[in-house]
């Protein structure tokens, strides 16, 4: 049996599997659902939840930190690291707000994980 | 000024014990020496909090948010001062603050105590070389790069692999930076393997393990580090060195209980280097309890926090004339490094904390009564476990063991 650490969540679940002819034919250790999806994306296409931040004008601070909606592929982690980098939002931001949706044809939005005023507002 | 409650510290367990005390229609005033309340949260701003406590997954600011929001709600109830420092705590259950507007006296009847911990800084490691700039704890690159926008260097080494360390691993290499590798003197990563995983493993970032930094260099800046391979005693072998060119050094190595204030008025526990405390957050002086960070290095944000409310729980109950004693002592015995709380008093079931000495793949947690088997052990990673009273009714000594099965 092959064993890999799901990375989803924090509580890193040590999932046993074994794989005849492409197929997974047997899985223990996920404690979640969650874990079952992972190791079927870990085999065919590892995707990644990517937290960072982008820049913000007129804001109490320079910048928003900012994650994918949902996991993307980690081939495209680069790619999507540099599409953020030109990113450039006027502020009020909001938790929850969208930035860029869709990002890269992925299917997953990136949205503001922190609240930053506009200077001098109340 | 007078207030039921002060609470020192408006992080995680700050927050959560002041929403305790106000839903307990008490007064409390949270003192935070930072402009924001959300302590370190703020600049975490990766993912993999508050799966325990929300059932979901959020980033450091967003789970901060989410406090302040309550906190909000209370606003009537909880007088929250930021910028604004506790310079002195007395005997007389009264402390000194001081904000840039003024300086002044508050008096509290209970004082909940939750100032988190600090980071070992680098001049700890005692590593001989030179003193250039260029070299950072993990936590001030962290706030650098996610707070002010400051890229801390162009090519980097990172000691310790604890979490954080890992974690920056991945920030800097996402900026930009490149990072030559982590170095971890134990011969097994520090830190959460899923973090091995989406930190490391995932950007190609070698991990040496066994191996610690003997010399830095560098005239201004940093210029280069000299690592090598260390015998079980952690002392460098001679000829295993190899020298990295780097601009930038950053220090996972460790945190440590933020305890200064409170010298003198509370007992401290010599593992966890944090203040003993019991199960109802109580501090071995009655009027003070302690939560999160400051009372021992919990590995989740969302443990911090349900210590946090139980703090304030108890420091109401205090507050409106119950009385607790202490309880019996909490030792850690076989295999186990340090337990967290320090003390257990009948009020209610325990839920205990744990560290094991070494890794192990199998083991059977002994507590009183109560056994429990528990696989794949690591330092790292923390035990909790809540044990019902029934299990540990008649004991003078709660000795925690864990034997290798």
């Amino acid at each position: 049996m092959e064993k890999i650490v799901c990375v989803l969540c924090p509580m890193g679940c040590k999932i046993k599997y074994s794989v005849e002819d492409g197929k997974i034919v047997s899985v223990e250790g996920n404690r979640c659902p969650r874990g079952l999806s992972y190791l079927e994306d870990e085999l065919k296409e590892p995707k990644r939840i990517v937290p960072t931040s982008v820049k913000v004008v007129n804001g109490e601070l320079p910048l928003a930190s900012v994650k994918t909606s949902k996991p993307i592929p980690k081939r495209l982690i680069p790619e999507f690291m540099e599409l953020v980098k030109q990113v450039q939002i006027e502020a009020p931001v909001k938790v929850g707000d969208v930035i860029l949706k869709n990002v890269l044809e992925t299917g997953a939005d990136v949205v503001a994980t922190r609240t930053v005023k506009r200077v001098n507002s109340a | 000024m007078k207030t039921d409650v002060l609470v020192i510290g408006a992080g995680a367990a700050g927050m959560a014990a002041a929403i305790a005390a106000a839903k307990r229609n008490l007064k409390v005033v949270i003192a935070e020496r930072d402009e924001i309340t959300g302590g370190i949260l703020n600049q975490c701003i990766h993912n993999g909090f508050g799966l325990h406590y929300f059932r979901e997954e959020l980033t450091g600011p967003e789970y901060a948010e989410r406090f302040r929001e309550q906190l909000s709600r209370y606003a009537g109830a909880i007088d929250v001062l930021n910028d604004c420092h506790v310079l002195r705590l007395n005997r007389d259950r009264t402390a000194l603050l001081v904000s840039p507007k003024n300086v002044f006296e508050l008096e509290a009847k209970v004082v909940v105590y939750a100032a988190g911990a600090r980071e070992r800084p680098f001049g700890s490691l005692m590593i001989p070389g030179d003193r250039p700039s260029g070299i950072f704890t993990a936590g001030v690159a962290q706030r650098l790069m996610n707070i002010d926008n400051r890229k801390v260097g162009r090519k980097a080494l990172i000691v310790g692999s604890g979490d954080i360390g890992m974690i920056m691993a991945r920030r800097l290499t996402l900026e930009g930076i490149e990072v030559v590798g982590v170095v971890e003197r134990l011969p097994y990563p520090g830190g959460l393997l899923r973090n091995v995983i989406q930190c490391l493993k995932d950007f190609n970032i070698p991990l040496y393990l066994s191996s610690t930094v003997v010399e830095v260099k560098g005239s201004e800046r940093l210029e280069e580090v000299v690592v090598a391979s260390v015998d079980e005693q952690f002392r460098p072998i001679p000829g295993t060195e190899k020298s990295f060119k780097v601009d930038t050094l950053v220090l996972s190595v460790g945190l440590i209980p933020q305890v200064e204030m409170l010298n003198g008025l509370v007992t401290l526990d010599k593992r966890t280097r944090g203040i003993a405390c019991s199960n109802t957050g109580q501090s071995s002086n009655e009027w003070i309890f302690a939560a999160g960070n400051c009372t021992a290095v919990f590995d989740l944000v969302d443990y911090v926090t349900k210590e946090g409310e139980r703090a304030g729980e108890y420091a109401s109950r205090y507050v409106n004339g119950e009385r607790f004693s202490l309880g019996v002592p909490i030792v850690p015995g076989e295999n186990v490094m340090l337990t967290f709380p320090n003390y257990y008093n009948d009020v209610d079931d325990l839920t205990l904390y744990l560290r094991c000495k070494k890794p192990m793949e199998k083991a059977l947690l002994k507590v009183g009564g109560f056994e429990k088997t528990f696989e794949d052990l690591i330092p790292s990673e923390m035990i909790v476990v809540k044990i019902p009273k029934q299990k540990l009714s008649n004991l003078d000594r709660i000795e925690v063991k864990l034997e290798e099965v």
